[in-house]
C-alpha cells in the first residue's frame, strides 16, 4: 500500500517542468559519471582482458556492443509506450516530452545493434545479411522509430503531433514481443537469447562482467542523452512561449 | 457530399452502420475510372516484374506468389490517402463524430467499404495475373483465400495510418511510411502460405495465423483509428 502511493508521489513529482529540471540537475552528474565508468571499463574488460572464444576467436567480443544496444532498442520502445500510455490517460505534462526526446536514442541503438550484428555476421554467418526473424522484427522496430519520428513531426502544433505519433506508438507495440521472442517461435539462424537464463547462462562467466557494465553503461548514457533532450526541449518550449508574449505585446 | 444525412446521424446503430457503408461504396463508384484505381495500379505493377526481372518462366514460377502479395499491398496503400480526408476537409467528419454510431464502428464500416472497392477487385484479378506470371496450378485456391484473409487485414491497418494523417496536408507518402512496417507479418504469413501450398510445406498454419492476424486487426485497430480521428477533429 506505502509503496503504491509513493509511486504516486514520484510519478506526480516530476510533472512540474522546473521541478524536474531542478531534480535532474542533482543526479545528472552522478548518472553521467557511472556511464562514463561502465563504458569504459566494460570496453577495456571485454576487448583486451576477457579470453577470446574457443571457437570465433576474438570475432565474438562485439556482443559487447551488440547485445546491450539490442537490449536498449527495445527497452527504449517499451518506455516510450509506457509514457505515450501515461500521456494519453493521465495528460501528464512530461510524458510525451520523454517518449519525444527517447524516439531519436531508441533509432540509434536499434541501427547500432543491427550494423554490429551484420558485422559480426560476415565472418561467423559468411553473410552480412539474412532474413531471418529476429533480424526483419529488429528492421521493423527501426521502421517503427522512423515513422515515430516523421509523425511526430510533420504537424506544426507540436501538442497534436506528439498525441498522434504517441497513438502509433501504442500500436507499434505489437512488435516488441515478436522481436524478443522470434528467436524461441522460430528456428532460425540467430541464436536465442544468451543470457536470459539466470541460473545457466550459455556463456563463460568471465564474459558476463564486461556485458553487465556495457548495459549498465548504455542505460545510464540512455538517462544522460534523455535529461540534456528533455531539458533542451523544456527550455525550448519556454523560450517559444517567452517570444510569442513578446510579440503579443509588439502588438498592443 | 452530404447524402440523406439523418441516416447516419440518426436512428439506431445498425443503420447507422449500414448507411455510412452504402455512402462511401456509392461515393467510390461515381468517381469513374478512378474508383479502379488502385486494381489498375496492381495490374500494372506487376506487369512490370516480368519485365524487370526477364520472362524466364522458371524465375517467375518462384517469384509469382511473393510478386502478387507485394502489389496487392502496395495497391491497397494507394487508396488509403483518401479514406477520411475528403471527409475531413468538408465537414463531414465532424458530423459523424457527433453521430450516434460509435466511431469505432464507423471505421470499421469505412474499412469494409474500402476493402469492398480496392480488396475485392484485387482478388478477381489475382488469379489471372497469377497465369501470366505462370504461378504453379497448386497455388491458386491458397493465393484467393490468403487474399480474402489478408487484404481486409491490410485495410484495417490501414485505416490507422489515414486516421493519424488525416489533418496533414500531405499525408500521403507518410501514410506508407507508417502502414507498411505495420503490415510486414500480414505479407509473410499470405505468401507463406501460397509458398506452402505449392512446394509442399503446408499451408494450414499460416492460413490461420493470418486468420488470427485478420481477427485482432478487425478488434484493434478500430480503437486506434478512432481515437485518431477524435483528436483530429478536435
Amino acid at each position: 500500500m506505502t509503496k503504491a502511493k509513493n509511486f504516486r508521489l514520484n510519478f506526480h513529482f516530476l510533472a512540474n517542468p522546473a521541478r524536474f529540471i531542478r531534480f535532474t540537475n542533482k543526479i545528472f552528474p552522478w548518472v553521467l559519471i557511472i556511464a562514463i565508468a561502465s563504458i569504459v571499463s566494460g570496453l577495456i574488460l571485454g576487448l583486451a582482458i576477457v579470453p577470446p572464444d574457443y571457437q570465433q576467436g576474438d570475432a565474438y567480443r562485439i556482443i559487447f556492443v551488440h547485445v546491450p544496444s539490442a537490449w536498449m532498442g527495445l527497452f527504449i520502445y517499451a518506455v516510450m509506450a509506457f509514457s505515450c500510455a501515461v500521456g494519453i490517460i493521465w495528460r501528464h505534462p512530461l510524458a510525451f516530452l520523454i517518449s519525444k526526446a527517447s524516439a531519436p536514442i531508441g533509432a540509434c541503438f536499434t541501427f547500432i545493434c543491427l550494423l554490429t550484428g551484420s558485422l559480426w555476421g560476415q565472418p561467423m554467418w559468411g553473410t552480412w545479411w539474412v532474413w531471418d526473424a529476429r533480424l526483419t522484427s529488429m528492421l521493423v522496430l527501426l521502421f517503427l522509430y522512423i515513422g515515430y519520428i516523421a509523425l511526430n513531426s510533420a504537424f506544426q502544433d507540436s501538442h497534436k503531433g506528439a498525441r498522434a505519433s504517441s497513438i502509433l506508438v501504442l500500436v507499434g507495440v505489437i512488435n516488441l514481443p515478436i522481436v524478443k521472442f522470434s528467436v524461441d517461435w522460430w528456428n532460425t539462424l540467430h541464436q536465442p537469447a544468451t543470457i536470459s537464463k539466470i541460473d545457466s547462462p550459455s556463456i563463460d562467466s568471465s564474459m558476463i562482467a564486461p556485458l553487465l557494465l556495457m548495459i549498465v553503461g548504455f542505460m545510464t548514457y540512455y538517462f544522460t542523452t534523455l535529461i540534456i533532450r528533455v531539458r533542451s526541449e523544456i527550455i525550448d518550449r519556454r523560450i517559444k512561449k517567452i517570444r510569442l508574449e513578446q510579440t503579443r505585446a509588439m502588438n498592443e | 457530399m452530404v447524402m440523406k444525412g439523418k441516416n447516419y446521424l440518426s436512428g439506431n446503430n445498425s443503420a447507422s452502420f449500414v448507411a455510412i457503408f452504402k455512402r462511401d461504396i456509392r461515393l467510390a463508384l461515381r468517381n469513374g475510372i478512378g474508383s479502379f484505381i488502385a486494381v489498375i495500379f496492381f495490374v500494372i505493377t506487376v506487369t512490370l516484374f516480368p519485365l524487370a526481372v526477364g520472362p524466364e518462366l522458371n524465375l517467375l514460377t518462384r517469384v509469382a506468389p511473393g510478386v502478387l502479395w507485394v502489389c496487392a499491398l502496395l495497391s491497397t496503400m494507394l487508396s488509403l490517402d483518401s479514406l477520411f480526408r475528403e471527409d475531413f476537409e468538408d465537414g463531414n467528419l465532424e458530423q459523424i463524430v457527433l453521430g450516434v454510431l460509435p466511431l469505432e464502428l464507423v471505421v470499421l464500416s469505412k474499412a469494409f467499404a474500402h476493402w469492398v472497392t480496392t480488396g475485392l477487385p484485387l482478388i478477381i484479378c489475382a488469379p489471372v495475373l497469377a497465369v501470366l506470371l505462370n504461378m504453379s496450378g497448386k497455388g491458386f485456391i491458397v493465393l484467393i483465400l490468403s487474399l480474402l484473409l489478408g487484404t481486409p487485414a491490410l485495410s484495417m491497418i490501414g485505416t490507422v495510418g489515414a486516421a493519424l494523417t488525416v489533418s496533414l496536408r500531405r499525408g500521403g507518402v507518410l501514410i506508407a511510411l507508417l502502414v507498411l512496417p505495420l503490415s510486414v507479418p500480414i505479407l509473410i504469413f499470405g505468401v507463406g502460405a501460397v509458398e506452402g501450398a505449392i512446394f509442399g510445406l503446408g499451408e494450414r498454419s499460416p492460413l490461420l495465423i493470418l486468420a488470427g492476424g485478420f481477427v485482432a486487426s478487425l478488434v484493434l485497430a478500430p480503437i486506434a483509428s478512432a481515437a485518431a480521428l477524435k483528436m483530429a477533429v478536435e
